[in-house]
């Protein structure tokens, strides 16, 4: 791929970046800020190329770290993402079936405090 | 066998599997602008990271698999442990990790192919070692800013502004001085000297921190919001770098995205991008000046409060970090069930920064299940206000200020506020009379028509709910 290419593919891309996010509710800002955290985790790709091509003890640690934080970005990013955008969608839910939403405050309330300890 | 499996590194196959997986993440984005539409999109995007991950693994002499196994097994496992431990409110924390950890992988993906150019001999091509010098920097400096970010988020270093004598000029030193060890490297690239280098991870280093440390904690979303940005273009950078076109493209997307987002919260703000990074919000005088004097509140019970509520008509929960801070989104969701109980109208007014981040506010009352329709933004509801009768400020500060639309001397002047001091009433709250992120005293504590009821946010409305239920 030439120097050329890369600079093409790279303007069209802002320019698509642009204009996909713009005009965004300011209730998703929070969960659309992780999903494109959860999306540069791409780099992990490169983690996985140099350490995959790597030959010498250093680059092999610096490889195996590249990685794990690429893939610390990436599985984290897109489960947090999922879980605060499951919030949102259960929204309808309460007034199609009373019982459930009774019963899902007190769960999430379990939850947080045990994530609290 | 497994040799007609592998792909040829920038071949047609590999490159046409990266156009499928960065076309997954346009998708992906482009369905999460839409509330309906976002978890099928988060969905899609984690779709198309799948395809570019599965395809990278069959690239043509790939090694180091026990290596890779232990990457990839060790941030797996911490990235899915943390995802599903943390708090709600503990969302901007995370991403700044996320954004930080990702940041330091481009950092050091830059430091091992310029040993790759030192290994392999002679010149490194200069569209190679640009790009990796970029990459370095960046992403030196979004890894380190994160961090501080994250520490300040975490209270586990201040959240006040800290900042030294010199600060910008110190900065701006560094700045240019590590573009200046670039071009020397770039000039002297046969072969690129790795002690210079790593000075320039190190300078980079030091100018993240030096950078994100006098940001106040309330401008600290927006921070991230950026530092996301960056981490994003240093991962194009590091795709220039090593050919990638999946790399150059979805890095490239958050960049640009990231920058868009960054710019609408300055904008929710009422401030603009170089303000927040360089004024050093809420320093110490406004701080001093407030808690020189002291002013008379009125002081109210539980019970009080709950007379005061349940003979309203209109309520409107005004709901801060605080509520955040205490879990009490839930307590305060029952006390507004015993409220509609009773037919007073509950609604809930949001600051477009209310918690720390742009639509955490919403997050966070989403899972306590309060109904969408109920949650008023700061524009719709601020001329409404005069026909509320009990404002019930919890947990929020700064965003309440009248100093900010009064006072134009004020550091939050401008600011947009929610203006609950319209109200014919207003109940605050709040365990004590400290100030706010913004380090300045709130003028609404002591108007005649505000009540504080001096307690956690989350006991406070429990208590109030309690006291509801028995009148």
């Amino acid at each position: 791929m030439s120097l050329f290419t890369e600079f093409t593919i790279f303007v069209l891309a802002i320019f698509v970046g642009f204009e996909v996010i713009s005009k965004v509710p300011t209730t998703l800002h929070t969960p659309l800020m992780s999903q494109t955290n959860a999306i540069h985790g791409i780099v992990m790709l490169g983690g996985l190329i140099v350490l995959g091509y790597a030959g010498d003890g250093l680059e092999y640690v610096i490889g195996t770290i590249a990685v794990a934080f690429g893939a610390i970005n990436i599985v984290g990013g897109f489960l947090v993402t999922d879980r605060m955008l499951g919030m949102f969608a259960k929204k309808p839910k309460p007034k199609a079936s009373p019982a459930s939403s009774a019963s899902r405050p007190g769960a999430v309330d379990k939850n947080d405090e045990g994530a609290g300890k | 066998m497994i040799a007609e499996a592998v792909l040829k590194p920038g071949g047609d196959v590999a490159t046409a599997l990266y156009i499928v997986s960065f076309s997954l993440f346009i998708l992906g984005l482009k369905q999460g602008t839409h509330p309906t539409t976002a978890k099928r999109g988060n969905m899609i995007a984690a779709a198309g990271m799948a395809v570019a991950v599965v395809t990278t693994l069959l690239l043509d002499g790939m090694g180091n698999w026990g290596l890779i196994a232990i990457g990839l097994a060790i941030g797996s496992a911490v990235g899915a442990y943390a995802s599903i431990r943390v708090k709600m409110t503990e969302m901007p924390q995370m991403v700044a990790l996320y954004n930080g950890v990702g940041g330091g992988a481009v950092a050091l993906i830059a430091w091992s192919e310029i040993r790759h150019g030192i290994h392999i001999g002679g010149a490194m091509p200069l569209e190679d070692l640009i790009p990796t010098l970029l990459a370095a920097i960046i992403g030196s400096v979004s890894f380190w800013g994160s961090n501080i970010a994250f520490a300040k988020l975490q209270d586990l270093i201040p959240t006040r502004p800290l900042a030294v004598p010199g600060q910008q000029i110190i900065n701006a030193v560094l700045g240019i001085g590590v573009i200046v060890l670039a071009i020397i490297i770039a000039i002297n690239n046969d072969p690129p000297s790795q002690a210079l280098f790593i000075l320039i991870l190190v300078c980079a280093a030091i100018l993240g921190n030096l950078v994100v440390l006098p940001i106040g904690g309330a401008d600290m979303p927006v921070v991230i919001s950026m530092l996301n940005a960056f981490t994003g273009l240093s991962a194009a950078a590091a795709g220039f770098a090593l050919q990638n076109v999946a790399l150059i493209v979805a890095g490239t997307l958050v960049g640009s995205s990231g920058t868009i987002l960054t710019m609408e919260m300055a904008t929710a703000m009422n401030r603009s991008v170089a303000n927040i990074l360089f004024s050093g919000f809420g320093g110490a005088p406004a701080a001093v000046a407030g808690s020189g004097e002291q002013r008379p509140v009125t002081s109210i019970g539980a019970q009080d409060a709950a007379i005061k509520l349940a003979y309203a008509d209109n309520v409107v929960i005004v709901p801060g970090y605080g509520l955040a801070v205490a879990q009490a989104q839930h307590a305060v969701k029952e006390m507004a069930n015993q409220l509609e109980a009773r037919g007073v109208t509950v609604n809930y007014a949001i600051h477009p920064v209310a918690g720390r981040m742009p639509g955490h506010m919403n997050v966070l009352l989403a899972e306590a299940d309060v109904p969408y329709e109920n949650l008023k933004e700061m524009d719709e509801i601020n001329p409404e206000m005069p026909r509320v009768d009990v404002a019930v400020v919890i947990g929020a500060n700064d965003v309440t200020n009248p100093a900010a639309k009064n006072d134009p001397n004020s550091p939050i002047a401008g600011m947009p506020i929610i203006e609950v001091s319209e109200a014919n009433e207003v109940i605050v709250i709040k365990r004590s009379l400290s100030t706010g992120f913004a380090g300045i005293d709130n003028d609404l504590f002591y108007e005649p028509n505000t009540s504080m009821l001096f307690a956690d946010a989350k006991a406070a409305a429990s208590e109030v709910a309690a006291e509801i239920e028995q009148l």
